[in-house]
């Protein structure tokens, strides 16, 4: 209640901001921290997976389940840090790391077919069937210079990620 | 099935032509290879997600122990979880509470009399009288003076500009007016942003301007329908699909005529809460005239001009206004722009929108204010 911003010292800022490699501004982490205090309701430090989909635009995202993994109980200080990647000054490959982090979905490092097989079938939901999906998915990694049983590692993926196309950036919003 | 047919047009009148808006690059992929790279790039949807999560809903930080004492803005005051930015644009923002310690809130119940045992009746009064003295001289110029059409024109144009006055002064109107005046000429139309209709009284104390509006309900309606038709104003009902035409056509016949009145459009076609801009309709910029922006910025020291229709009706937004110390506003008349070559109308209107939104100090959305009627009313979502 009353003004949020006002329980976080000059130190707390600081402390959050070396913890995010200071990828966000002063007024940014103050405004996230509003955002924190808001979405977490009953005020236990992190964001339960039943408050993060109480946003709706949240809830309807096909890889939500997926980031909810991710994101489920974190404090504010690793919330920023998860939110850091989509800052515009994260470098490319911290971006990239994310995005790797979301298809590795047993944190082994590794990214199979299977694992990629997941997620495009997240995105893609009922348009597309299971052996259509893995028809595509073959055939790209083929292209690509890939087999069915190659897995990727975050190097690969940067390779392949890395062009100027690649956008991910969320502009917090501040006062 | 025929009723089906008519409410699906009826919905495709309000839906803006998907195609118009994308830019022409992204219609025709260069090429329809898809490598492993676009299918990897899950960036948009991650983006969209973590836009989600930060999405920050500044109103809702309201003390709530201020918020009780300023009872007249607590009816105001809706607690919706999860806004987004198209709400947002249309939602009344309650002023930070300010009469909360023992000094402030005396002098915030004196202001109280004040204002509506003092300032309200003395300006129901001010608007009484402009109104009669309106009547008692619009009346006959309309009926008698029907031979001599230039002279009955111009005594209704100045008439309309006085009651105009009128209303500006029953709620202690301090309007700013920047740049040179509008001038009536043939071939040009001006556009400003919305907020409430009081836009319109305030733009046509100065200038008799033809404006093109919704039909409304009410007593509204039928100053429509009498008085302000004869200032040239053209009014269309959303509803009905044939209507479109026949103001496309009064339009283009507006601009074209010499001694009309100047065109006023808002082209957001809909009232918001001037934070925010949203996309302006193409039809102003279509018309082949130089298109005349105006800014217009409302301080809300005193009162939230906006109009929130689907929560308050005219006369309930009027009286909010008359019992407030005063409407603080800016109007800049901005300088003309012409369709430059090779522009599309989406682009002029775009442009044009930057220019008022820079001006006003509003920020630019990229949604369509018609989708406000086809939500949910916020009403409904709090009830749940």
């Amino acid at each position: 209640m009353g003004n949020a911003s006002s329980m976080l010292t000059q130190y707390d800022i600081e402390e959050v901001q070396h913890h995010c490699n200071n990828l966000f501004s002063q007024q940014e982490i103050v405004s996230l921290y509003q955002r924190f205090c808001q979405l977490d309701r009953t005020a236990k430090g992190f964001i339960s997976a039943d408050e993060f989909l109480s946003v709706p635009e949240f809830a309807l995202n096909p890889l939500s389940q997926r980031l909810l993994r991710m994101v489920d109980g974190l404090n504010f200080k690793d919330f920023v840090a998860f939110l850091s990647a989509f800052s515009a000054k994260a470098s490319m490959r911290q971006k990239i790391e994310l995005i790797f982090k979301v298809y590795d979905s047993d944190y082994n490092g590794k990214v199979t077919f299977n694992d990629i097989l997941d997620v495009l079938r997240d995105l893609t939901g009922g348009f597309m069937t299971d052996k259509q999906r893995e028809e595509v998915l073959s055939q790209v990694l083929q292209e690509a210079g890939y087999t069915k049983e190659s897995s990727l590692l975050l190097d690969d993926f940067v390779k392949i990620l890395d062009k100027p196309g690649l956008k991910m950036d969320v502009e917090i919003p501040v006062d | 099935m025929s009723k089906l047919n008519l409410s699906g047009s009826e919905l495709d009148l309000d839906r803006p032509n998907i195609e118009d808006y994308l830019p022409t690059d992204s219609l025709h992929e260069p090429s329809g290879k898809l490598r492993l790279r676009d299918l990897l790039d899950i960036s948009p949807t991650l983006t969209e997600a973590a836009g989600a999560i930060v999405d920050v809903s500044k109103d809702l930080s309201v003390n709530v122990i201020g918020g009780m004492f300023s009872i007249f803005v607590l009816d105001e005051f809706s607690f919706v979880h999860g806004q987004d930015s198209f709400t947002r644009c249309f939602k009344s923002n309650p002023p930070e509470p300010w009469n909360w310690n023992v000094y402030l809130f005396p002098l915030w119940c004196l202001g109280v009399v004040v204002r509506y045992g003092i300032l309200f009746p003395v300006r129901v009064l001010v608007l009484t009288l402009g109104w009669i003295i309106f009547l008692s001289s619009y009346i006959p110029v309309h009926l008698l003076l029907k031979g001599h059409e230039k002279l009955r024109k111009k005594l209704e144009r100045c008439l309309v500009e006085l009651i105009c006055s009128f209303f500006v002064a029953s709620w202690t109107g301090v309007v700013k007016y920047h740049g040179p005046r509008p001038s009536r000429r043939p071939k040009q139309v001006f556009v400003a942003n919305h907020t409430s209709m009081i836009d319109f009284i305030i733009l046509e104390q100065m200038t008799a301007f033809a404006v093109i509006m919704q039909k409304h309900p009410g007593w509204v309606g039928l100053l429509q329908s009498t008085i302000l038709e004869s200032v040239g104003c053209i009014w269309f009902n959303r509803s009905e699909a044939k209507d479109r035409e026949i103001v496309a056509r009064k339009l283009r016949e507006h601009v074209e005529g010499a001694d009309n009145n100047p065109l006023l459009i808002f082209p957001e076609g809909t009232c918001v809460n001037n934070h925010y801009t949203v996309m302006f309709k193409k039809g102003a910029f279509e018309l082949g005239s130089t298109v005349c922006p105006i800014a217009i910025k409302y301080n809300k020291i005193f009162v939230d001009a906006f109009w929130n229709s689907r929560k308050q009706s005219f006369t309930t937004h009027l009286l909010q206004l008359m019992t407030s110390w005063a409407v603080v506003c800016d109007v800049w008349y901005l300088e003309p722009q012409n369709l430059k070559p090779g522009e599309t109308p989406i682009e002029f209107a775009e442009r044009v929108r930057d220019i008022i939104s820079v001006r006003a100090g509003l920020k630019k959305v990229p949604w369509d204010g018609y989708l406000k009627y086809s939500r949910p009313s916020p009403k409904h979502r709090e009830r749940k």
